[in-house]
């Protein structure tokens, strides 16, 4: 391994600090440790963006609250979904994508492991970055898809040196005053965010390479496309989506750096730019992120739900394959989120159906996971109950999602609390609900130690009423008309109880991973106690020891059917000998 | 498929009065003394009640989807959850039949809900009454001109419109994007720079209603709402005509004071009054105040325009509305602040 080659070189006969406790982290290239250092990282910026959110829920509890200024509120809610996206959610799925599809394959570690570290360390430089605009109190503070021309401004009136929002507001409004057009945000914040956002972006670009290059080139003899776990399959579709989908961020950014630095008029309508260039190329890439951000999760349900259930994925093949058809419907969907733009009538018709397209395969996955659980024998692990809570949950958020593909309809609720609610539904309910699933599964397999259940159980009531809590309300706001991103609402509109609920729910949320942060550091205190595989799982992953050594397996695996470890364990009923 | 409107209008007071009422207790105290609200299931314009039409279609459709699938989900977990005598479960692997049926049930309903959005999305876009009125409705960082183009006048925070006729509204920014929004006439139009974009609306009884913005504009996006006067056609001629109107001459002599410090400050270097002071355009930054007694609201609704309300805002308008485009006047006394509130506010 890599490691060894440069302990080998190194000329000290003392041991080389690439072996220290530190140094074999820093230096390594081994796909586990690299995961493990994704989930970690990650991990850290969901607890960041979550107290992000709390700030948010805390001002908003009451009407008229002063807690947070408009200034600050403002970099609040930006960066809370800028990290959950970019920091937290892509990042972790890669982490577990790293650890996981070299053992799910049969393979010995990702194809280029050296790309594999400097994307993880890229991935940090990124977040640094990002977070690093608190610190000059210039936090992005446009949104999370930062709309031109709010973001833009000219040479001439960007404020020489970083200063306070105030300084950075009223540059602003002198700016407007004087009559200075297309100059909205002449501070830095939104060149941290282009910036952070392209490091990141890199960093994404090199993972997704590698699992395509990995999960192609690297499989275990017997380990066809068709016998990958879903997992496997997710990760690379999402990978390609990665692929086709960033590019148009990176377009989309630079040309707004171009306005800001260079002077360019791009998205300047005053000099012949348009602003609604940015819609389309920001959301080009936009809606596809989010199949990137939930697809990972449908692989990691497919795993789970069969394993405490007994019984193989209900209808492998449709389940591989409307991630498939997702993954390219999600190309085509990019304007439902401008049905408000004055697009023109049939262009809206189009992306209506479109949308309503894809949530044909999408409901054909939840039928599959119910179909699964049906006849199965059941075991309610914490795993297995995130695993159910993600199918309910994530069943909200797609019918509320249709709701918001029926056009006349989105005029009345987007940019409202209803398409806040819709997003948390399918990221929280959805995406977090399924790693924890993920979490509590793999846990054992990463550390050689079991979870504590009861903790988890706990945890999964606490998220389960939590996020109904926080997020069902939101639908009634904003039905009752209540727009997103204001900083403050009035009081009359029957607003008031139904806020101050939404914020107890993200408490208990809180509070849930408070319980998971107890039940995490007191397990790693615990000795290695556990089995290689706990939860008589069906993949090859679970074939080798916990944690698995440098090398993953001994010997080179043969794989004859969908499920190696289930072959192994059952050897007078193995699925190979039941398959025609 | 429109539902029965006694139907309909008991479950758009349900849904919000069973949550909202229920949860909120009892918060009623509105920003002004008229009642208007953004609740986007009370609709008052035939657009808005097209639109929450499709609301309880869709809310149906959703719920029995829910509940279906919840249900069998819960059925299978208890029914089939492991037990000490559990047996071993059938190694089931699929069945293509099963999973062709659940590929087109849902391709059928979502089928349904697409011809309704796509029929309606087209109805809406035609006006149906023969009288038309049009609109300017200019987008500023944080507050709403509107332009009456045939009447030759401009106002700001409100737009008064008369009963059952359709009301095009031309949308217009030369800033950033905003969003034109009166949920219970219709639904958002983005006002985009650039872009001539176009709307329609028509109340079909009288009221106030709350307009906002919907698209984030920057610091005091939470501060750019409106009200929609929907009045009689009588009630309508006699605004235009009043609004119509040079500003008024002030009487008392506070007012007076304040006329004559209005003008010959740095007032005029934002602010209009017609009669008064220039009113060329492209030197107008903050809102037309010919008329400005006669309003409800302060600077995108931010306050109600009372005496101490407006005095306070002339004070210091950034603790008023933090990043608001007019700058604080530490320098005015007591007694100048007065005469400006008493001319402002004579002049309705």
């Amino acid at each position: 391994m890599a490691v060894g080659s440069v302990a080998t070189r190194s000329r000290s006969a003392r041991r080389s600090w690439t072996q220290s406790a530190i140094g074999s982290w820093v230096t390594t290239t081994d796909h586990k440790k690299i995961g493990v250092m994704y989930i970690y990282t990650a991990f850290f910026f969901f607890l960041f963006a979550g107290v992000l959110a709390l700030l948010i829920r805390t001002q908003l509890a009451t009407a008229n609250n002063t807690f947070l200024s408009p200034e600050a509120y403002d970099q609040v809610f930006t960066m809370h979904a800028t990290i959950m996206i970019f920091l937290f959610m892509m990042p972790i799925w890669t982490g577990f994508g790293n650890y996981l599809i070299p053992l799910m394959i049969g393979a010995r570690d990702m194809a280029f492991p050296r790309l594999n570290a400097l994307g993880y360390w890229l991935f940090l430089v990124g977040g640094i970055i990002l977070s690093l605009s608190f610190v000059f109190n210039s936090a992005p503070n446009a949104g999370w898809f930062s709309y031109a021309p709010l973001t833009e401004a000219t040479p001439t009136c960007l404020t020489q040196a970083i200063g306070t929002a105030q300084q950075a507001a009223q540059a602003a409004a002198s700016a407007a005053a004087a009559g200075g057009q297309g100059c909205f945000s002449p501070g830095a914040n939104p060149d941290f965010w282009i910036v952070g956002l392209n490091i990141l972006g890199i960093a994404s670009l090199t993972g997704a390479i590698n699992f395509v290059v990995t999960i192609l080139r690297m499989r275990a003899p017997g380990m066809t496309i068709n016998r990958m776990p879903l997992f496997t399959w997710m990760t690379m579709v999402t990978s390609f989506l990665l692929i086709f989908a960033l590019p148009s961020l990176t377009v989309a950014t630079f040309l707004l750096l171009f306005d800001r630095h260079l002077g360019t008029h791009f998205y300047q309508a005053s000099a012949g730019g348009d602003p609604l260039l940015w819609q389309h190329l920001f959301w080009s890439f936009g809606h596809p992120e989010v199949y990137i951000l939930i697809l990972p999760a449908f692989g990691m349900i497919s795993e789970i739900l069969p394993v405490f259930s007994g019984k193989p994925i209900f209808g492998y093949t449709f389940v591989a394959w409307s991630g498939v058809a997702i993954g390219f419907l999600s190309f085509t969907v990019w304007a439902h989120h401008m049905f408000a733009v004055g697009l023109p009538p049939l262009a809206q018709a189009f992306f209506a159906s479109s949308t309503t397209l894809i949530a044909i395969p999408t409901a054909v996955k939840i039928f599959n996971w119910v179909a699964t659980v049906y006849g199965g024998k059941v075991r309610f692990t914490a795993s297995m109950l995130f695993g159910l809570g993600f199918v309910s949950m994530f069943l909200i958020g797609g019918l509320n999602g249709v709701a918001l593909a029926v056009v006349p309809f989105d005029y009345q609720v987007t940019d409202t609390y209803f398409v806040v609610s819709h997003i948390h539904y399918v990221l929280f309910g959805g995406s977090v609900m399924a790693l924890m699933a993920g979490i509590y599964f793999w846990f054992p397999k990463m550390s050689g130690r079991m979870l504590n259940e009861r903790l988890g159980q706990l945890q999964f009531w606490l998220f389960m009423i939590g996020l109904n809590a926080a997020f069902f309300p939101m639908h009634i706001l904003g039905l009752l008309g209540m727009p997103r991103r204001q900083y403050t609402y009035p009081t009359g509109f029957g607003w008031e109880g139904l806020n101050l609920l939404s914020t107890i729910g993200a408490f208990t949320i809180a509070l849930g991973v408070l319980v998971f942060l107890i039940n995490f550091f007191w397990t790693m205190t615990k000795q290695r106690t556990m089995p290689g595989d706990p939860w008589h799982a069906f993949t090859l992953e679970w074939a080798t020891s916990s944690p698995p050594p440098p090398e993953n397996f001994v010997t080179v695996p043969v794989v004859r059917s969908r499920r190696p470890n289930y072959d192994l364990t059952h050897p007078d009923a193995p699925d190979w000998k039941m398959e025609h | 498929m429109p539902l029965k409107p006694t139907w309909r209008r008991r479950a758009a007071l349900a849904l919000p009065l069973l949550f909202a009422l229920l949860l909120a207790g009892c918060g009623d105290t509105s920003i002004t003394d008229i009642t208007h609200t953004p609740n986007m299931l009370d609709p008052k314009g035939p657009i808005a009640l097209k639109e929450s039409d499709l609301f309880w279609i869709i809310l149906i459709i959703a719920t029995a989807v829910f509940v279906i699938v919840v249900s069998v989900l819960i059925y299978s977990i208890i029914r089939y959850r492991a037990r000490p005598d559990s047996p071993e479960p059938t190694q089931t692997h699929g069945n293509t039949r099963i999973e062709i049926a659940w590929t087109i049930a849902p391709s059928v309903v979502l089928a349904v809900v697409l011809v309704a959005t796509i029929t309606t999305m087209f109805q809406i876009q035609q006006p149906q009454s023969p009288n038309t009125i049009t609109v300017n409705a200019v987008g500023h960082q944080w507050w709403w001109e509107f332009q009456y183009p045939d009447q030759h006048f401009v106002t700001a925070d409100e737009m008064w419109v008369p009963t059952n006729t359709v009301v095009h509204i031309n949308l217009v920014s030369n800033n950033v994007i905003h969003s034109f929004w009166v949920p219970q006439l219709t639904g958002k139009t983005d006002v985009i720079p650039g872009h001539d974009n176009q709307m329609w609306l028509q109340a079909d009884s009288q009221g106030w209603f709350r307009g906002e913005c919907a698209e984030f504009c920057g610091t005091q996006h939470a501060h750019m709402d409106f009200l929609v006067h929907a009045v009689s056609s009588s009630d309508y001629q006699t605004w235009v005509s009043q609004q119509q109107q040079l500003a008024a001459q002030p009487t008392d002599s506070v007012a007076q004071a304040g006329a004559k410090f209005f003008t010959t400050s740095a007032c005029i270097g934002c602010h209009a009054i017609n009669g008064v002071t220039t009113t060329d355009a492209s030197r107008l930054i903050g809102p037309n105040l010919t008329h400005f007694g006669s309003r409800q609201w302060i600077a995108g609704g931010v306050v109600d325009n009372t005496p101490t309300n407006l005095a306070a805002w002339i004070r210091d308008p950034q603790t008023v509305k933090d990043g608001a485009d007019m700058p604080a006047f530490p320098q005015l006394t007591d007694d100048q602040i007065n005469e400006l509130v008493a001319y402002l506010e004579s002049l309705k």
